[in-house]
């Protein structure tokens, strides 16, 4: 399949030794140490891992809100080297959307800043995204009156309706109540199918990421390091109860789990 | 510890499970139902504040009558006549004017240096410590304070009250405005840089709207700082023109004993007040704020 990266002329994304460090008010942090990894278009690609591995740190690195202190980040073939439209983000916080516009507002108005739409094409598109996510009959209410999983959809419809090169999703449904995310990741799937976009995709769920994703980066935290990288693609909720979803979950859990237990000797004798 | 045993070794009776479906609800009434008129009336935030003033008037009027001593303690009526009286044959109209064109000059010239300074707070560390500093000096020092020497600068007359009236706008409306652009959330930042926003964009497009209901604060406390000022003001020194504000004439009509006259110009006062507020700012937050769900 193209989608796993053999049948396409080069990867979308390419992460070549990325160090990313930042700074806490006492300390200098490095989040992820020499972090390589290539998405190729159509990917579902997901970084996976227990909290501290950097994969958030990671993701805002791609988007461009961080430069690595080593290494390089390539977009198609562009190197990344500030924020824009190409790469659009939906974040876990449900006041990613302004509160100032409505669903509708909300969606054009990326679309519009960016200079890529005319103001037509842009509503005409906002309506059809929004109309994707089911939300036709909230398109003129504001934010505050809808609830959690309906703003993640509004954010889902806008950073889509950009049509960007790469979505980057960070914890989109971690927010979410179980019955909400397991809808949403279904909706997800099925946009998925319709539009075959690119995602890279954060959780630290290791359920969400064999159902979501179609190739996984399991991630070891302090500092971050590629742990292994894993397909996923066969599975989808249908699967869940499966054998080989389970082996493979299980597979997943004894490596992030083999990885505390030697934290901890690393503690107890240090 | 033997509590806790206790408790746990109580074990909750095994009952039947059963499954039901909703009922009917009629017996409650309907789901929705429009509201009675004086339900509206109770939550309408202007008729319950209208019925605050008028309880205020007949206090005011009642206590008068009891003292029975116009001299000092003039009743509501007979303040409401010399109101009358000034607005249709006396100077009132003019001296509010007076008071008024000056107040927003003052008022818009410090909010515009109060723009430029958080502007400047924003993009650099420096104007952020620069910002902090000069407000943790300048706002805490009253207006009036400044008055000697604004009159020893500009002389007696407008550009002296314009200058104390700027003092008392800019430093609230500057740090109002500067708290406001800090406390935008992280993500909504990265939303609008992520979209390409940079520059004098950004700050337009996503730190202003964001920021908009400490803005308002800010505007509305700035308001109020600078109509206290400006009365204070007058009273010192509106002698210098023929024009004096309502300061003057407050101070005028207590000169002369005309104590009904004093009370019609505190009202005028107090009336220009809730005007502002309950018109101007209300409006400006019901189709702002309120309906963005970021102020209740």
């Amino acid at each position: 399949m193209d989608a796993n990266g053999t049948g396409g002329a080069r990867p979308l994304l390419e992460v070549d030794g990325v160090t990313l460090q930042y700074k806490t008010r006492e300390h200098l942090v490095t989040a992820t140490y020499r972090v390589s990894f290539k998405v190729w278009p159509s990917d579902r690609f997901v970084l996976l891992g227990p909290s501290g591995c950097g994969k958030s740190t990671l993701l805002k690195g791609v988007a461009g809100f961080m430069r690595p202190v080593e290494g390089t980040m390539h977009l198609n073939g562009r190197d990344i080297d500030r924020p824009g439209p190409d790469r659009m983000m939906v974040f876990q916080e449900f006041d990613q959307l302004l509160p100032w516009k409505t669903v509708r507002q909300n969606v054009m108005f990326p679309m519009l800043v960016s200079g890529r739409f005319a103001r037509a094409e842009a509503e005409q598109r906002a309506l059809a995204y929004i109309d994707k996510v089911n939300l036709t009959k909230f398109r003129d209410a504001y934010p505050h009156t809808l609830s959690g999983g309906m703003k993640q959809r509004v954010a889902i419809a806008r950073a889509m309706a950009m049509e960007p090169d790469i979505l980057l999703m960070d914890e989109p449904f971690a927010a979410l109540d179980a019955l909400t995310r397991r809808k949403m990741q279904e909706e997800l799937l099925q946009l998925w199918a319709d539009t075959r976009f690119t995602v890279l995709f954060v959780t630290h769920s290791i359920e969400e990421a064999i159902i979501v994703g179609s190739r996984i980066l399991v991630m070891s935290p302090h500092p971050g390091q590629v742990k292994a990288e894993l397909n996923s693609d066969v599975f989808d909720h249908a699967a869940q109860g499966g054998i080989e979803f389970q082996a493979l979950q299980q597979r997943i859990h004894n490596m992030l789990f083999a990885e505390r237990i030697e934290e901890d000797k690393a503690v107890a004798h240090g | 510890m033997a509590e806790v045993r206790a408790i746990r070794s109580a074990a909750p009776p095994v009952r039947p499970e059963f499954e039901t479906r909703p009922g009917e609800a009629a017996h409650i009434g309907d789901a929705a139902r429009p509201l009675t008129p004086w339900e509206r009336l109770v939550n309408d935030t202007t008729a319950r504040r209208i019925f605050i003033l008028v309880v205020l008037a007949i206090a005011w009027e009642l206590y008068a009558r009891w003292v029975k001593n116009p001299l000092m303690f003039p009743s509501f009526l007979d303040m409401s006549e010399a109101l009358y009286d000034n607005f249709v044959n006396g100077p009132l109209i003019d001296r509010t004017l007076t008071t008024i064109k000056v107040l927003l000059l003052g008022y818009t010239a410090g909010i515009a240096i109060a723009a430029v300074l958080t502007t400047i707070a924003v993009s650099t560390r420096i104007g952020t410590d620069l910002l902090s500093t000069l407000t943790a000096m300048f706002n805490p020092l009253p207006a009036i304070a400044l008055l000697p020497l604004a009159l020893l600068w500009f002389g007696l007359g407008i550009p002296s009250l314009i200058f104390v009236i700027i003092h008392s706008v800019l430093w609230a409306v500057a740090l109002n405005t500067h708290t406001g652009f800090m406390a935008v959330s992280e993500t909504q930042r990265m939303a609008g840089q992520n979209y390409g926003l940079r520059g004098i964009r950004y700050v337009m497009q996503i730190l202003i709207p964001a920021a908009f209901p400490s803005i308002l604060a800010g505007l509305k406390i700035g308001w109020a700082f600078a109509w206290r000022t400006l009365i204070a003001a007058e009273l010192v020194f509106g002698v210098s023109s023929r024009s004096g504000g309502l300061g003057w004439f407050i101070f005028e009509n207590r000169q002369q004993l005309e104590t009904a006259n004093v009370f019609a110009g505190l009202t005028t006062v107090i009336i220009i007040g809730l005007l502002v507020e309950s018109v101007i700012f209300r409006t400006a937050e019901t189709h702002t704020v309120r309906k963005w769900g970021m102020q209740r």
